[in-house]
C-alpha cells in the first residue's frame, strides 16, 4: 500500500501546474531559416547573458499555425518563414487575437539545381525544366498529354542524351512550394496554350504546374538536403534541387546548373539576376515584447551589421543578405516595430 | 521400389541442404550489413572525438582585461593578437580577417574561462591552446584536399616585379596552381611564359636568394582552390603551424561537456544526454509502477471475462501503434488540455511512458506466467493469502523477466524521436536543461537535427553522436542479458 501511495504522490507532484513565467524566447517555423535563426540565437545567448532562445524546426506552415494559435506565454514569440505570410494565415492570427505582427525580411535563399562535378556542364531554361518534370505537358497542338519525355535530348536535341532524373523535396517542404512557383509556373507560362489556360481557368493551370511526374523522373528524396547531395555524388546523371547554402558547403563535389543562363552565386542571387530565389522572413509577435524578456534585444542582434551585414556571420552561414537600402528599411521596421496591416498581406 | 525411395531421400536431403544454405546466406548478409553500417559510422564518427588546437603564447594585457571584472575582457582580441604574432608578415584587413577565421569562436571562450578561474594570469604571458575553426579542423583531418610536398630538383632564381614575382631557371617542372616554398615564403605560380614563371606571394619570402636543387619545395594541392572551402593562403598558414609543431590534436572533451551549437567544432552532446536522462527518468518512474501493477492484476487477480479479454487485446494493439500517434496524444492531452510547457522532459517522459507501458505489461505478464503454478499453490497450501502468495513468492521469481522487459522498454524510449516532434522537443537548445520543466532535447533528436545542417563538419558529429547512442543502447541490452543470465531460474 505504501508503495502505491508513493507512486500516486509522485504522479500528483509531476502534474501540478505550478510553472514560473516564461523567461526564454521561443521560436518555431521553417527548416530553411532554422540554420540562420539558431546562429543568431546562439550569439544572443552568448553575448546578452540571457537564456538562449529555443528554436524549433516545424516547417513554415506548421510555424504559422503555432504562432497564430494565441497570445500568451504558451505560444511562440517568433516564427521563421521561407515565404511571406498568407492572407488566410494573417486572418487566422487576427481571429485568435494575434493582431500585432512585425515582419522582418532577413535575406534570400537561392534554390539551386545542381549536379555532380563529374558530369558535363548543363544549362536549362525554366521551360525545359517544366517539360522535364511536369506530370502533364502540352503537345504540338497545345493539348495536355502525360509527360512523354524520357531523356533530356527528347526535350531539346542540344541537351545530352541522358535519362531525366531529378531528386527533389517532398510536397510538405517549403522548398518544393518555392521551386514549383519559381520554376514550374514560370516555365509553364511560356507555352501559349497554358498561358491561355491561366487566363480562362486559373485552377486548372495551377494543377498543371503543381503536379510533378510520378513515373520515376522526379524522385522525392526527403526533407534532408544532405541526402540529396550524397545521391548526386553517387549518380552523375541525376540533378538535385536544394537550398543554396548546401551548394556552397559542398562545392567540392557538386556544381550548379545554370537556369535561363544564370548560375546561382551569392552575387547573382543578391542582385536579383538569378530568378530562382525567394526571400526569407522572421515574424515577431509584438504583443509579447513587454512580457517575454529579451525580445527587443534579440531582434536588434538579428538585424545588426554584425549578423545581417554583408560580411556578417549569417552571410558566412550561407544566407544571401539584403542589399544595403533594403537592410536599412528592415532596420527601420524593427526600430519602429511597424506592424503588418491587412493591406500588406497578399 | 528402392529406386523411388532413394530418389525421395536424395530430394529431402537436397531440400534440407538448400534450406541451410538459405539460412546461412541470410545470416551472412545481415552480418555484412551490420558490419558495413558500423564501419561506416565509426570511420565517419571517429574524427569528431579529436580537435586540433594551436599552442599560442597569449598575454592577458591589462588594457583588454579588467582585473576587477575578468569575465568582461576582450579575449577574442587577445587570442587573435597572439596568432597574428606568429605571422608578422600578414597585413591588410582582408588578410587579417582570413587569419582570424582560422580560430574558432570557442578559443576566446576557453581563454575567458581560464582567466576567470585564475585571475593571477592577468598581465602575464602564458601558453594557451586555441581551438581552430571547423574548416581548419577538416583540413588537418584530410577532408579538404590532399597535400603533396616534393623537393625541387632544379635550381631557381627569383626576382620581384611590382607586387608579383618572377621565377627563372629550370621551371619546366612547374605548373600554374602549384606553390613554391622557398626562403620562408610561399609563391603560387600564376602562369609560365618564355622559360619564366609568374608567381604571386601567399607569404612573402624573406630574401630573394636563388635556391639550389633540394633547397626548395613544391606543394601540390589535389583539389583546385575553387572546389574547397579553404583557400591556398589558409593552407599555407596551417601547414606552417603544423611544421612548427605548435598544432596539437587533443581529445574533444567538449563533445561531452557542452550543449548544442551552430559552430560544428563547439557543438556537444551534454544537453541531449541530460535531456534523454530526464525524459527517460520520468518515463520509467511512471511506467514501471503502472506497468508492473497492471500486469500483476491482470495475470493474478482479474476475473477472466469479456472485459479483461478486451483489455488484453487492446494492450497488445497499443504495443503496435506507431509512435507518432502517442506524440499527437501528448500534444492534445498534456500540452493543450493540461497546459504543460512545450519541449519539457516532463511531457516527453509522459508520452514515452505511454509508449513503453504496453511493452512492460506484456513482458511482465509473460514473466509472471512463466513461474510454475506449483509455487503459488504451495504457498496457498500453507495458508498464505492470495496476495501474500503473489507478492512473496511469484513476483520475486518473475522479477528477472520483468526487469528484462523494463530494460527493453527503456531502450525503446531512448531511441524514439517521432513522438517528441509533436511536443516541441525537436528544437535547437543550447542551454543544458536544469530540470524537468526546462526546454530539452534528446539524443536521437540531436542526431536528426545535426544530420540536416549544411556544414560538412556536422556529418562527422552526427556519426559520433550515433556512436554514443549505440553505446548507450548496447550497454542497456547487455545489462538486460546479464540480468537474465544471472537470475534466471529454469524449472
Amino acid at each position: 500500500m505504501k508503495r502505491i501511495l508513493a507512486a500516486a504522490s509522485l504522479l500528483a507532484l509531476a502534474a501540478s501546474p505550478a510553472f514560473a513565467a516564461r523567461d526564454q524566447i521561443r521560436i518555431v517555423g521553417s527548416s530553411t531559416v532554422y540554420p540562420f535563426t539558431t546562429t543568431v540565437a546562439e550569439q544572443f545567448g552568448k553575448t546578452s547573458g540571457m537564456k538562449t532562445p529555443v528554436v524549433e524546426s516545424t516547417g513554415t506552415g506548421g510555424g504559422f499555425k503555432l504562432f497564430c494559435a494565441s497570445v500568451g506565454e504558451d505560444s511562440p514569440d517568433f516564427t521563421n518563414a521561407s515565404r511571406a505570410i498568407k492572407k488566410g494565415e494573417f486572418e487566422d492570427c487576427a481571429k485568435n487575437g494575434v493582431t500585432d505582427i512585425v515582419e522582418i525580411k532577413i535575406g534570400f535563399d537561392g534554390l539551386s539545381l545542381a549536379q555532380s562535378k563529374a558530369a558535363p556542364d548543363l544549362g536549362l531554361s525554366k521551360q525545359q525544366v517544366f517539360m522535364a518534370l511536369a506530370a502533364q505537358v502540352p503537345d504540338k497542338d497545345g493539348k495536355l498529354v502525360p509527360n512523354p519525355y524520357k531523356t533530356w535530348s527528347d526535350i531539346d536535341p542540344s541537351l545530352p542524351n541522358v535519362k531525366i532524373e531529378v531528386l527533389g523535396p517532398p510536397p510538405t517542404s517549403g522548398t518544393r512550394d518555392s521551386f514549383a512557383e519559381l520554376v514550374m509556373e514560370k516555365g509553364a507560362e511560356k507555352f501559349e496554350s497554358l498561358a491561355e489556360l491561366k487566363k480562362s481557368d486559373a485552377k486548372a493551370f495551377e494543377k498543371v504546374w503543381k503536379s510533378m511526374r510520378e513515373d520515376g523522373a522526379f524522385i522525392e528524396a526527403g526533407e534532408n538536403d544532405n541526402l540529396i547531395v550524397q545521391k548526386l555524388q553517387a549518380n552523375p546523371n541525376a540533378l538535385g534541387i536544394f537550398g543554396f547554402s548546401f551548394l556552397e558547403e559542398n562545392a567540392a563535389t557538386i556544381k550548379d546548373v545554370a537556369v535561363d543562363g544564370v548560375k546561382a552565386t551569392y552575387e547573382t542571387i543578391a542582385d536579383g539576376s538569378y530568378k530562382v530565389a525567394r526571400p526569407l522572413f522572421v515574424y515577431m509577435k509584438k504583443q509579447h515584447v513587454d512580457v517575454i524578456p529579451g525580445m527587443k534585444e534579440f531582434v536588434a542582434e538579428f538585424v545588426s551589421e554584425k549578423a545581417l551585414g554583408e560580411e556578417g556571420y549569417l552571410a558566412e552561414k550561407g544566407l544571401v543578405t539584403l542589399p544595403g537600402d533594403q537592410l536599412e528599411k528592415v532596420k527601420a521596421t524593427v526600430e519602429g516595430m511597424v506592424v503588418l496591416t491587412a493591406a500588406d498581406v497578399k | 521400389m528402392t529406386e523411388v525411395r532413394k530418389g525421395l531421400i536424395a530430394k529431402r536431403y537436397a531440400t534440407e541442404r538448400r534450406f541451410r544454405i538459405y539460412g546461412a546466406t541470410a545470416l551472412a548478409l545481415t552480418a555484412l550489413f551490420i558490419v558495413f553500417l558500423l564501419a561506416d559510422i565509426v570511420i565517419k564518427g571517429l574524427p569528431a572525438f579529436t580537435e586540433p588546437r594551436v599552442k599560442l603564447d597569449v598575454t592577458g594585457a591589462a588594457d583588454k582585461v579588467d582585473a576587477a571584472k575578468p569575465a568582461a575582457g576582450d579575449y577574442e582580441a587577445i587570442v587573435r593578437e597572439a596568432l597574428r604574432a606568429r605571422f608578422p608578415t600578414v597585413s591588410g584587413r582582408a588578410e587579417r580577417r582570413k587569419l582570424n577565421g582560422l580560430l574558432s569562436q570557442g578559443a576566446a571562450d576557453d581563454l575567458r574561462r581560464m582567466v576567470v578561474a585564475d585571475p593571477a594570469l592577468i598581465g602575464k604571458t602564458f601558453p594557451f591552446a586555441a581551438l581552430l575553426s571547423d574548416d581548419a579542423d577538416l583540413f588537418y583531418k584530410g577532408r579538404q584536399t590532399g597535400v603533396a610536398l616534393t623537393k625541387g630538383a632544379t635550381s631557381l632564381q627569383f626576382a620581384e616585379s611590382g607586387e608579383a614575382y618572377v621565377i627563372t631557371g629550370d621551371v619546366a617542372g612547374l605548373s600554374p596552381g602549384q606553390i613554391v616554398l622557398v626562403n620562408e615564403g610561399a609563391l603560387r605560380i600564376t602562369g609560365i611564359a618564355n622559360g619564366a614563371a609568374q608567381a604571386e606571394a601567399l607569404a612573402r619570402p624573406v630574401t630573394l636568394n636563388p635556391a639550389a636543387a633540394g633547397g626548395w619545395n613544391i606543394m601540390t594541392l589535389a583539389k583546385p582552390e575553387a572546389d574547397r572551402r579553404i583557400s591556398d593562403q589558409e593552407i599555407i598558414w596551417l601547414e606552417e603551424l603544423k611544421s612548427e609543431g605548435v598544432v596539437e590534436k587533443a581529445f574533444a572533451t567538449r563533445f561531452f561537456t557542452s550543449g548544442d551549437s551552430r559552430e560544428p567544432e563547439l557543438a556537444g552532446l551534454r544537453g541531449a544526454l541530460v535531456g534523454s536522462l530526464l525524459t527517460v527518468l520520468v518515463a520509467l518512474a511512471l511506467s514501471i509502477p503502472l506497468g508492473v501493477a497492471a500486469a500483476i492484476y491482470l495475470e493474478e487477480f482479474a476475473a477472466k471475462n469479456r472485459l479483461t479479454d478486451i483489455i488484453e487485446v487492446n494492450i497488445n494493439n497499443l504495443a503496435a501503434v506507431p509512435s507518432i500517434i502517442f506524440g499527437l496524444l501528448g500534444l492534445a492531452m498534456f500540452l493543450s488540455f493540461f497546459g504543460l510547457p512545450r519541449s519539457a522532459p516532463l511531457v516527453g517522459g509522459l508520452v514515452l511512458a505511454l509508449l513503453v507501458l504496453p511493452t512492460i505489461i506484456i513482458a511482465a505478464r509473460a514473466a509472471l506466467k512463466a513461474v510454475p503454478p506449483s509455487i503459488k499453490e504451495a504457498a496457498l497450501g500453507v495458508g498464505a493469502s492470495h496476495q501474500q502468495a503473489v507478492f512473496h513468492h511469484v513476483l520475486p521469481l518473475a522479477l528477472p523477466g520483468i526487469l528484462t522487459g523494463i530494460i527493453l522498454g527503456l531502450a525503446r524510449a531512448f531511441g524514439e524521436t517521432a513522438p517528441l516532434l509533436m511536443i516541441g522537443m525537436v528544437a535547437f537548445i543550447v542551454d543544458i536543461p536544469k530540470g524537468f520543466e526546462s526546454a530539452a532535447t534528446v539524443l536521437p533528436v540531436q542526431i536528426f537535427l545535426w544530420s540536416d545542417l549544411p556544414e560538412i563538419a556536422f556529418q562527422s558529429k552526427t556519426a559520433a553522436a550515433i556512436m554514443v547512442l549505440l553505446a548507450v543502447l548496447f550497454s542497456l541490452n547487455a545489462v538486460a542479458i546479464y540480468l537474465r543470465r544471472r537470475f534466471e531460474r529454469r524449472w
